[in-house]
């Protein structure tokens, strides 16, 4: 639903929806006409002000992720509890047997947005912690040997590639025509 | 029904409860700043995702307070690794050595920052 | 009941031992890593706390601290890099960027 309004009214009108969506699942109020008006105003006021601060892109509203992303966040969990036990194993063996290093992997991805989901992925995986964000490499601090596996990293990195890729195709033209939209709203 | 929803509720507090214990203990175990910041990962993923999903099984239908849970977990679960990073990353830069190797020696890799708060790491 | 009163105490401890880390932490780092965690915990012992008490309402207060405790550990790490949080802060940001360090 959100990606039809996108393409029908652009990022303005989803921004605006899910603001509203989010109101209504806070508040409860479902009946009360006076204050579901107060709540479309602030949400159309919270979309205006994004617009009109110029914010309102792909990066902060990014839309072009959202069939993919929702599969790739299952496929992290997994490998969440999978990290889990083994941080969890060093905290309670007796005699920790750490072999902490640094490692550098590459970031081929190619949106702010893409780099920072990845770097998020890679600190919410107990026994890695991105330490330096770069353009195109990613500073990692991992717990022990095993965990600095750069190779299931860098896996985990072409998967974020694709959930990026499964955005961006399709909506090659589509990026083009949400930003006339965003300029026609201003004029 | 009821009986299994409250079991399961049961299990899933009891594994958070350890999961938290367990990055507690870790943060006040592990050797150095860099390590520590796994431990505290523990709590911040598994111990409470799943006391949350605990408190989600026991909130007994009310779609409310079910919508307000996952919007906590939504919430940490962006919030808490750029926190952890944005910790790990002032220590990068402020010139903190990691501890290195099955031995845990210093090694002096981490850039010193060359402004007027260096040395400042107390 | 029992089990929530249970969890409570798990969580409670925890945050003795996070405590324990903020005193003794021999950096600074430390010591704001150990407030970041023990701000974790605040948000589960509230939401337990909410159950306990049988009022919702302190779900609210614990969505509200999990945003906060956010922006908490970021503007502790921004004072400490920049030593100021008003005036010169946008200088020095400027400053910072222009000799190449990236923003803490």
């Amino acid at each position: 639903m959100v990606k039809f309004l996108m393409n029908v009214a652009g990022r303005y009108v989803a921004l605006a929806a899910g603001l509203m969506f989010l109101w209504l699942l806070m508040s409860g109020f479902f009946h009360e006409s006076t204050l579901l008006l107060f709540g479309v105003t602030s949400a159309l006021l919270c979309a205006w002000l994004t617009l009109h601060m110029g914010i309102l892109d792909e990066d902060s509203v990014p839309l072009g992720l959202l069939p993919g992303i929702f599969l790739y966040w299952l496929w992290l969990v997994i490998e969440i509890g999978k990290a889990n036990f083994i941080v969890a194993w060093q905290v309670w063996s007796p005699k920790m047997s750490l072999s902490p290093r640094m490692i550098r992997v590459k970031a081929k991805q190619r949106s702010d947005t893409g780099i920072a989901t990845f770097a998020n992925s890679i600190t919410l995986t107990p026994g890695t912690v991105s330490v330096e964000v770069l353009k195109d490499d990613i500073l990692i601090h991992a717990l022990t040997d095993g965990l600095a596996d750069v190779a299931a990293i860098e896996d985990m990195g072409d998967k974020v590639c694709r959930v990026e890729r499964g955005a961006k195709n399709p909506k090659k033209t589509g990026a083009t025509s949400t930003h006339n939209h965003v300029d026609g709203g201003k004029t | 029904m009821d009986s299994v929803i409250h079991f399961a509720s049961l299990s899933f507090f009891a594994a958070g409860s350890f999961f938290v214990l367990t990055g507690a203990l870790g943060l006040l175990r592990f050797p150095d700043f860099y390590t520590r910041m796994h431990a505290s990962g523990i709590t911040d993923t598994m111990g409470a995702d799943l006391i949350l999903i605990g408190m989600i099984l026991q909130s007994g239908g009310d779609w409310q307070v079910i919508v307000k849970l996952g919007f906590i977990m939504f919430f940490m679960m962006f919030t808490s690794p750029v926190s952890t990073h944005s910790i790990a990353h002032a220590a990068w830069v402020g010139g903190l050595n990691p501890l290195i190797g099955p031995e845990l020696t210093h090694e002096d890799i981490a850039p010193d920052r060359d402004d007027e708060t260096q040395g400042e790491g107390v | 009941m029992m089990m929530f009163v249970a969890a409570a105490t798990a969580i409670l401890v925890a945050m003795g031992l996070a405590l324990g880390r903020a005193l003794i932490g021999p950096t600074l780092y430390d010591r704001v890593l150990a407030g970041n965690s023990f701000g974790t915990k605040t948000i589960l012992l509230l939401g337990l706390m909410g159950f306990i008490t049988g009022r919702p309402d302190f779900l609210d207060i614990a969505l509200l601290y999990a945003l906060m405790n956010f922006i908490a550990t970021i503007a502790i790490l921004k004072f400490f890099r920049y030593r100021t949080m008003g005036r010169g802060m946008r200088a020095r940001t400027l400053e910072a960027r222009k000799t190449g360090g990236s923003d803490g």
